[in-house]
């Protein structure tokens, strides 16, 4: 009867959805409500996802070298080779 | 003890009551997660009714605090209402007396906000979202077992059928309540119960239960006159400061 939600809160205007955490509830409304009770006790958000767990595609660990380990060797990609002019602000 | 100090006390001790059943749900709820929803109410339940026996405290002046009067009366001084000292009985009845007690409070408040007690206002004007959340909890609860499975709906309309009457002394108005409600400090509870009864009744009715038609309506809370479950409650919460006086964390 209880799936297994996972929750995402945004904790100030302007910021992502952060994941924090997964829970049990029977349905989208319960499961918004554990969230509010279980993960924003402490004034964590102002807005709250809740997601079917089982509506999750995650990547496997057996293709991590597949997928990740290419990337480990082209720093080029990385924006470090850029020389930021003076008086830029906020870059 | 003046007429404003005993209407506090009666808002204080509905909370400080039924905010220790709820917290004797703590470890022992469904699930995690409702074991935190349940324990959070009491929590809020908890910050009002200390907020509302100091106010009580401090309209009576005999040197008193919140901790005198929540650990060192006797439970023929408690003015809580019968319904918020009962036992949890199972996950059903204790939605059911969250339904009745938080829709009623939630009345109270939206209108004591208005008081020209500013402490009454203060607290009520905080506790009012609090209060809104407690409602909706119970309301989504209700809807799911009343309209859930066969046992889950026997259950709950067992829950409701049992709690029913116990909400009828909520409403209960008296001279010591009038004489407030002239000097606009106190609300009368009459006037809530249209409301009351209109919101409930749509609950019950969305959750396919069927609203309770009774007559029977015990009362006495407000004069110090309790259930048996009382004492016992009380016995649990005031063993330590009754064991250590005055010991501090």
């Amino acid at each position: 009867m209880s799936e297994l939600w996972e929750v995402f809160v945004r904790s100030r205007r302007g910021l992502a959805h952060q994941h924090v955490g997964s829970l049990h509830a029977p349905d989208a409304r319960m499961a918004l409500r554990n969230a509010r009770d279980v993960y924003t006790r402490r004034e964590e958000g102002v807005s709250i996802w809740v997601v079917p767990a089982r509506a999750i595609t995650a990547s496997s660990p057996d293709e991590k070298d597949a997928f990740f380990d290419p990337a480990g060797d082209k720093p080029y990609r990385h924006p470090t080779f850029y020389d930021v002019p003076d008086g830029v602000p906020h870059l | 003890m003046t007429g404003g100090a005993e209407y506090t006390l009666r808002l204080g001790d509905d909370a400080l009551v039924l905010a220790q059943r709820l917290s004797e749900w703590s470890a022992r709820a469904p699930d995690l997660e409702e074991d935190l929803a349940l324990t959070n109410i009491a929590l809020d339940l908890l910050g009002q009714a200390r907020a509302l026996l100091s106010r009580a405290a401090e309209l009576e002046g005999a040197g008193r605090d919140e901790d005198d009067l929540a650990y060192l009366r006797g439970e023929r001084e408690f003015r809580n209402a019968l319904i918020v000292e009962q036992p949890n009985g199972d996950f059903a009845r204790t939605i059911a007396r969250q339904l009745l007690f938080s829709s009623y409070q939630l009345g109270l408040y939206d209108r004591l906000c208005d008081s020209t007690d500013d402490v009454l206002a203060g607290v009520a004007a905080k506790a009012v979202k609090e209060v809104a959340y407690h409602r909706d909890h119970a309301t989504e609860w209700t809807l799911r077992l009343g309209d859930g499975t066969e046992e889950s709906h026997r259950r709950m309309q067992d829950a409701v059928d049992w709690t029913w009457p116990l909400a009828a002394e909520l409403f209960e108005h008296d001279a010591l309540a009038e004489q407030l409600v002239r000097e606009e400090i106190a609300v009368d509870a009459r006037e809530l119960r249209p409301a009351w009864e209109h919101y409930v009744g749509g609950v019950l009715a969305e959750a396919t239960l069927e609203r309770p038609d009774t007559a029977y309506a015990p009362s006495g809370g407000r004069r110090g006159e309790h259930s048996e479950a009382l004492g016992h409650m009380l016995a649990v919460m005031q063993s330590v400061h009754r064991s250590h006086p005055g010991a501090t964390w």
